[in-house]
């Protein structure tokens, strides 16, 4: 079991819906499990829960966030462990309640205990600047930004980075939470045409460390349309080769930054183009 | 000409880069702002904590932007220790400059109808 002092907790965060927040939390957190870590992914989007249902385990929940910090079920109650990797468990969001249920001494409780028992407790944040979001990153060590590369996106990204600076607990004492930037859904022949911001765009923009690149991909939805990370369901997809380097950064491996690409034919190539 | 027009379409992502680049410039600048604001409160707590007992959340601060001036909105709560036949006005608009008003308001259960006092600065 892991080491309370070794223990990290990580905020997938972004300010922007829809940009891949839930998608990267399955991947990383999968893939960072498969390696033998002892990783814990807690929803924080309440009254919206979506990451059982991206992990496949909506049928499976029983308790959840709410019911643990309020002290109607125990933690071990409300955990799901995953079925294809054993060192993987969630804490499921509640549907039903408001997120005014959960309060700020009863979340850094729950926090505190499961950094007795896992490596990673990885925060899915909600969408938005509201409190759900304040308090899914108020723990953190470590935050993912999950970016796409569209204006509205970083111009939210950027709002998200200045809350991390202020509004953690680690800005409150006066130090600093590690913050990398995620860019998701890129798009590197768009991107070369000038049709979309470049990685070098949104790094000079957001001037924060880039953790990985995960291309556009259709294995994407075909993953969440099954339940299952992509890192699971496709490992040698190029999505998911990007997330398994990502992890591999977040574990403090220096690997050299690549855009993955699914390898097509000569046939799959001039139809993904005209396709896009 | 059309082959022109075929490439300058295709190249928005620097139009995106720009806009961003100034439009953030801006809201970080706004957003260091906020910091004042906390500051300002905290220092306008100072001063009227030395004649008045205050409450930490019994005031509030605003700041509204304008075209020709911007104002600051000073709210602050004093609590009525003997309500009938306390000193103080219930409310005093204090105008400070042209910009600055610092607004204090004292609830006073048995006399809601207490006459406004106006002191200049």
């Amino acid at each position: 079991m892991g080491d309370s002092n070794m223990a990290k907790v990580l905020v997938v965060t972004s300010g922007k819906g829809g940009v891949g927040k839930t998608t990267s939390t399955a991947a990383l957190g999968a893939a960072l499990a498969s390696a033998g870590k002892n990783v814990v992914l807690i929803d924080f989007d309440v009254g919206l829960r979506n990451l059982d249902l991206v992990m496949g385990a909506e049928r499976r929940v029983v308790y959840d966030l709410i019911n643990v910090v309020q002290g109607d079920a125990k933690l071990a109650q409300a955990l799901i462990r995953d079925k294809r990797v054993p060192t993987l468990s969630l804490l499921p969001a509640s549907q039903t309640r408001d997120k005014d249920a959960l309060s700020d001494e009863g979340v850094s409780r729950v926090i505190a205990e499961l950094k007795e028992k896992f490596d990673w407790v990885i925060c899915d944040s909600p969408a938005g600047i509201e409190r759900g979001a304040t308090l899914a990153m108020r723990h953190a060590d470590v935050a993912i930004v999950v970016t796409n590369p569209e204006v509205s996106s970083v111009r939210d990204s950027d709002r998200i980075i200045g809350l991390l600076d202020s509004k953690t607990e680690r800005a409150e004492k006066g130090e600093r939470v590690e913050k990398h930037l995620l860019l998701t859904r890129f798009d590197a022949v768009r991107a070369g045409r000038g049709e979309m911001l470049n990685v070098e765009d949104v790094l000079e923009i957001l001037s924060i460390p880039l953790l990985g690149i995960i291309p556009e991909s259709s294995e994407v939805l075909r993953a969440s349309n099954l339940g299952s990370p992509i890192t699971l369901n496709n490992p040698a997809s190029a999505a998911a080769r990007a997330y398994f380097d990502a992890a591999k950064r977040l574990n403090g491996e220096a690997l050299d930054m690549t855009i993955p690409s699914d390898r097509k034919g000569l046939f799959g190539k001039l139809f993904g183009r005209r396709a896009a | 000409m059309k082959l022109i027009n075929f490439f300058r379409r295709q190249s928005t992502a620097p139009v995106a880069r720009e806009r961003l680049q100034i439009l953030l410039a801006h809201e970080r600048a706004v957003s260091g702002k906020s910091d004042l604001i906390a500051i300002l409160q905290e220092e306008i707590m100072a001063v009227i904590a030395k004649h008045f007992p205050v409450d930490q959340e019994g005031i509030k601060i605003k700041m509204e932007r304008g075209e020709v001036v911007s104002t600051l909105e000073v709210e602050v709560e004093i609590p009525t220790p003997m309500c009938p036949s306390f000193p103080l006005p219930a409310k005093a608009v204090v105008p400070v400059k042209h910009v600055l008003s610092e607004e204090s308001e004292t609830a006073c259960a048995d006399e809601p109808d207490t006459e406004m006092a106006r002191t200049g600065t």
